[in-house]
């Protein structure tokens, strides 16, 4: 088990590895560098040259690349071109907004789904599944720029209860954040809920057309608590990973939505710095979205083999 | 033990048709169940014996609904009860053994867990009489290590031990009334005997009433005291088991008990034309009238009643039944076949063939070999001859397909050849044979719903051979198939027919005819019949011999079922662990003195007669894995003479009946040891 969990922290540093080399190298072959970037019109002669020599540029790439390698293993992503300043602090702030953002909407959106899945399930057909998959078949067709529009223009403009767009400083503490995340939380969670709600719908229906259930009934187990014991924890499971995915997605930033609401988080960060062209936060944003879908795929996957009896002793016995 | 604990009352199940029109399953069943008695529920699929079994239980399927009748347990219709008051009954009174435990135990579940659940709902004792409970019971089922057992999950369970626990948590609740949903369907022949024997112990030992519901003659010989014999929803035959086993007085039962293939004879089993109707599809007459042979006009127009023949003791629903008193004696005949020709030349020689599914390592791939030194199947030496039946049997994990599937081509050997026509070589990688042997050697899948693409008709699933092979088209081709079909009874009209249109033995015949579509010499049959119900593998078998005789086919025929093998074969290589333990002619491998293993193998062949018990005479325990050196059968082997078992790979002896032999016991001993 042990030697399992060093292999797929391994197998996922070596990605990590692999998509810093992309980065670096696609920054590398785009026409121009940081320096004519960042100059501009002014890039040429004493101050290209001063901007290349202050940004380490006349080395070899593959100096420059283990470089930066080593300073990224020590935390240290470097500068940031358009404002001048380390792009920790850069980060920092975005990275918590993205957080809270984030864990609002699972710590809402999550056991609403699985709720919303199971009752679909257990009343199949029945007028509780009729309402719940008509809605949840809606909000997720509905695209998300969408739903946030209607949400602002109803809640927002007619009925005026919370602010439409989201404006505070990056830096702002998290009492003055949670007040302002509602609707970007609401329209997140929509789609998100909705999809997996679907999911565990027809994993918990799969389940109780099993032959232990019918078993479970058969041996006079009552009928919540053949739901708890026998068919939610197998019927779960599956779900792990797209719950994962979610969160992986989530945190990487919502991009769509963090526009329509104007919300300080990662992905608003991912567009503003590609836009203007400032790499060297490119490749930490890649380097850090990378490690979130790897990170939590391991541990989506490491609960998996925990929770289920069948793979653990398989692993086990190899 | 007169006192009825469970009487089914004029009950009707059925279903609402998409055209709206109501349909029975199940038609004005009424039986009743006494203190201490097993009664064996028979039927072929879709008789409506687990609908009934289940409705004993107050358990309709969804989508059925009871259309009238009750189901009477001491004295409450259980079809009317809350949900509330089944869960007291369930467990507690009636309890349940499923099918398939490997898939009616909850997977998330320890052992322990599952049984204590049954233990909290049904019974008052605190955690730890509980527990002492739990080994008490799971020694009960004799399951090994009782302490540590109760900490598994059921997964990591061989399917006997399985099917024990199943066994276990039924008894928790000490019920009244036990049901037995087909409860050793699927296990290997020793341990199906060994679970049997468990049941007829616990029903003498608790007197308790089993029902046991099985299309398996054989095993409801063995425990019943009275049988049902279900056909298209309604009971036929109903009486004392010895009554019904040896003087079957419906034409129904008569012409089932005819097509079992019994170990004693040799030859094919008489087949029942036709199948079982469809529900819905008997508007007037007797069920069975399609079938019968007795059949009279009033048959046709009227439907029989259950009558009560009370000299038998016997009910009976047939016009004619008189007929068939005191004609049991015919029970014991088959069909003889045409044995084939010893003097032909070997169409296929195995040599020293060994197959390993273990996993190359890295330099392995790289010199592209396989360095295992246990192989799943290892030095097999087999000779086919041109037009013989031999046959491959063993139990699961025996390699006995994997040795088919190289011989197809579609796993390599890891050592050894496989030599078609004049020891010619062929390939064990597919892709590098030649279109004329991948014609000559053709393949028939256990499972026609599986093998057959569902959305092709018969006539593409028929014509796909016979473009590939022999470029045929337009009326040629359709002529080819019209023949083809002929060749297995099947009509024209069936060339538009889907799969699904089709019942199981159609399908197979489907299958075969597809095969016979390459024109080839070898086929390999792979349990061809062991997913048909019995009458339809009584004429599917046949269909094969008579095939064989017009076209002089080979057949190498793998088969779990020593009976079937016994029918059809001319040669039978029974094989334990991928290797080989014996080899003959059928006639003498079904004769003493045989490897010990053919003689557990043939113990444990569950006879539809009552008069005759298995005999258990090793353990069913599973192994994993061969041993790495000596006689393969050394783990289970209830005659093993010591550690030369352990260390030497036996030597082949031939007996004076033409049977080789791989055991270390003298031939001559072995014979007077098995007297």
């Amino acid at each position: 088990m042990l030697l399992l969990i060093l292999k797929r922290i391994g197998l996922g540093l070596i990605t990590l590895f692999i998509v810093s080399l992309i980065t670096f190298v696609g920054v590398e072959v785009l026409p121009g560098d940081a320096c004519t970037t960042y100059l501009e019109r002014e890039a040429y002669g004493a101050a290209l040259d001063a901007c290349i020599k202050r940004l380490g540029l006349d080395v070899p790439a593959y100096e420059r690349y283990l470089d930066w390698a080593a300073n990224v293993v020590r935390g240290d992503f470097g500068y940031s071109l358009s404002g001048e300043m380390p792009i920790n602090e850069v980060l920092g702030p975005r990275v918590k907004n993205s957080l809270v953002l984030a864990s609002v909407s699972i710590l809402i959106g999550i056991p609403l789904a699985i709720v919303l899945g199971i009752i679909t399930a257990l009343w199949r057909d029945k007028l509780p599944d009729i309402m719940i998959s008509t809605i949840t078949i809606f909000s997720m067709t509905i695209p998300e720029f969408i739903s946030a529009t209607l949400l602002i223009l109803i809640v927002a403009i007619w009925l005026g209860w919370l602010p439409g767009i989201v404006i505070i400083p990056s830096d702002a503490t998290f009492y003055e954040l949670l007040s302002n995340i509602i609707l970007p939380v609401v329209a997140i969670s929509m789609i998100m809920t909705a999809h997996m709600a679907r999911m565990v719908r027809s994993s918990v229906i799969q389940v109780m057309a099993s032959d232990y259930v019918q078993m479970a009934i058969l041996k006079g187990v009552p009928y919540w608590k053949m739901v708890f014991r026998h068919v939610l924890p197998n019927a779960l499971l599956p779900a792990i990973n797209v719950v994962a995915l979610t969160i992986a997605w989530l945190l990487g930033g919502v991009v769509v939505t963090e526009v329509v609401f104007n919300y300080p988080g990662l992905g608003r960060l991912v567009i503003e710095s590609i836009s203007n062209r400032d790499l060297p936060v490119v490749q930490a944003l890649a380097i850090i979205l990378a490690s979130i879908y790897v990170g939590i795929n391991l541990i989506a996957d490491l609960m998996t083999l925990m929770l289920n009896p069948r793979l653990k002793s398989l692993q086990i016995r190899k | 033990m007169n006192e009825i604990i469970e009487s089914v009352k004029n009950l009707s199940i059925g279903f609402n048709s998409q055209k709206g029109k109501q349909i029975s399953i199940l038609r004005n069943v009424s039986t009743n169940i006494k203190k201490g008695e097993t009664v064996g529920i028979v039927g072929e699929s879709g008789s409506g014996k687990s609908t009934l079994a289940l409705a004993m239980m107050g358990y309709i399927k969804q989508g059925l609904f009871p259309l009238k009748g009750e189901c009477l347990f001491k004295s409450d219709d259980l079809l009317k009860m809350s949900s509330r008051q089944l869960e007291k009954i369930r467990g507690r009174k009636i309890a349940m053994i499923p099918q398939n435990a490997g898939q009616a135990l909850t997977p998330n579940l320890k052992i322990g867990y599952q049984i204590d659940e049954a233990l909290r709902l049904h019974t008052d004792l605190n955690k730890t009489e509980r527990d002492k409970k739990i080994s008490e019971l799971l020694n009960k089922v004799r399951l090994p290590s009782p302490e540590t057992m109760a900490f598994r999950y059921p997964h990591e369970l061989s399917g006997g031990q399985q099917q024990r626990v199943a066994v276990a948590m039924a008894l928790a609740g000490k019920p009244d009334l036990l049901l037995l949903d087909e409860p050793t369907t699927g296990l290997d022949v020793t341990t199906q005997a060994h679970v049997l024997e468990l049941l007829r112990f616990i029903a003498k030992d608790t007197g308790t009433s089993m029902i046991y519901v099985s299309h398996d003659l054989g095993a409801i010989a063995q425990v019943s005291d009275r049988i049902v014999v279900m056909y298209a929803g309604e009971i036929v035959l109903e009486g004392p088991a010895r009554k019904i086993l040896k003087e079957p007085i419906h034409p129904y039962t008569y012409g089932l008990l005819k097509s079992i293939p019994k170990l004693s004879l040799a030859g094919l089993p008489a087949s029942m034309p036709g199948s079982q109707p469809q529900p819905g599809s008997i508007n007037e007459g007797c069920s069975f009238y399609d079938r019968c042979n007795l059949a009279t006009d009033n048959c046709k127009k009227n439907s029989p009643d259950l009558e009560h023949i009370k000299k038998l003791d016997t009910n009976v629903r047939c016009f004619n039944y008189k007929e068939l008193i005191n004609q049991n004696n015919n029970l014991q005949t088959s069909i003889t076949k045409k044995s084939n020709n010893s003097e032909a030349n070997e169409v296929l020689k195995l040599k020293d063939v060994s197959i390993s599914y273990a996993k190359q390592k890295f330099f392995d791939q790289l010199l592209n070999k396989i360095s295992d030194q246990n192989p799943t199947v290892k030095d097999i030496n087999i000779d086919i001859k041109k037009g013989e039946t031999i046959a491959l049997v063993g139990e699961s994990g025996s390699g006995k397909s994997t040795i088919l599937k190289s011989i197809a081509g579609l796993l390599k050997t890891k050592d050894g050849q496989i030599k078609f026509e004049n020891d010619r070589i062929l390939s064990s990688d597919l892709k590098m044979r030649n279109p004329n042997d991948l014609r000559a050697i053709q393949l028939i899948f256990q499972n026609p719903d599986e093998s057959l693409n569902p959305n092709h008709t018969v006539e593409q699933i028929l014509s796909q051979p016979l473009k590939l092979y022999f470029n045929l088209s337009g009326e040629e081709l359709k002529k080819n198939i019209i023949d083809l079909l002929k060749k297995v009874r099947l009509g024209e009209f069936y060339m538009s027919r889907y799969p699904r249109q089709l019942s199981g033995g159609e399908k197979q015949r489907v299958a075969v005819a597809r095969a016979f579509a390459a024109k080839p010499d070898i086929i390999l049959c792979d349990e061809v019949t062991s997913a048909l119900d019995v009458s339809v593998q009584a004429a599917v078998l046949n269909l094969l011999q008579q095939l064989k005789e017009d076209l002089g086919t080979t057949y190498v025929f793998v088969s779990h079922d020593l009976a079937v093998v016994r029918a059809i074969s001319d040669r039978v290589a029974v094989l334990y662990q991928g290797r080989l333990c014996e080899i003959g002619p059928s006639q003498n491998v079904y004769k003493f003195p045989s490897h010990p293993y053919t003689e557990v193998l043939l113990g444990a062949v569950l006879e539809p007669d009552p008069d005759i018990k298995p005999k258990l005479v090793a353990e069913d325990i599973v192994e994993e894995k061969p041993p790495e050196k000596g006689c393969s059968f050394q783990g289970r082997c209830p005659r093993k003479i010591g550690d030369i078992c352990n260390s030497k790979v036996p030597p082949w002896q031939i007996g004076e009946n033409g049977n080789a032999i791989r055991c270390h016991i003298n031939i001559e001993e072995l014979a007077s040891l098995q007297q």
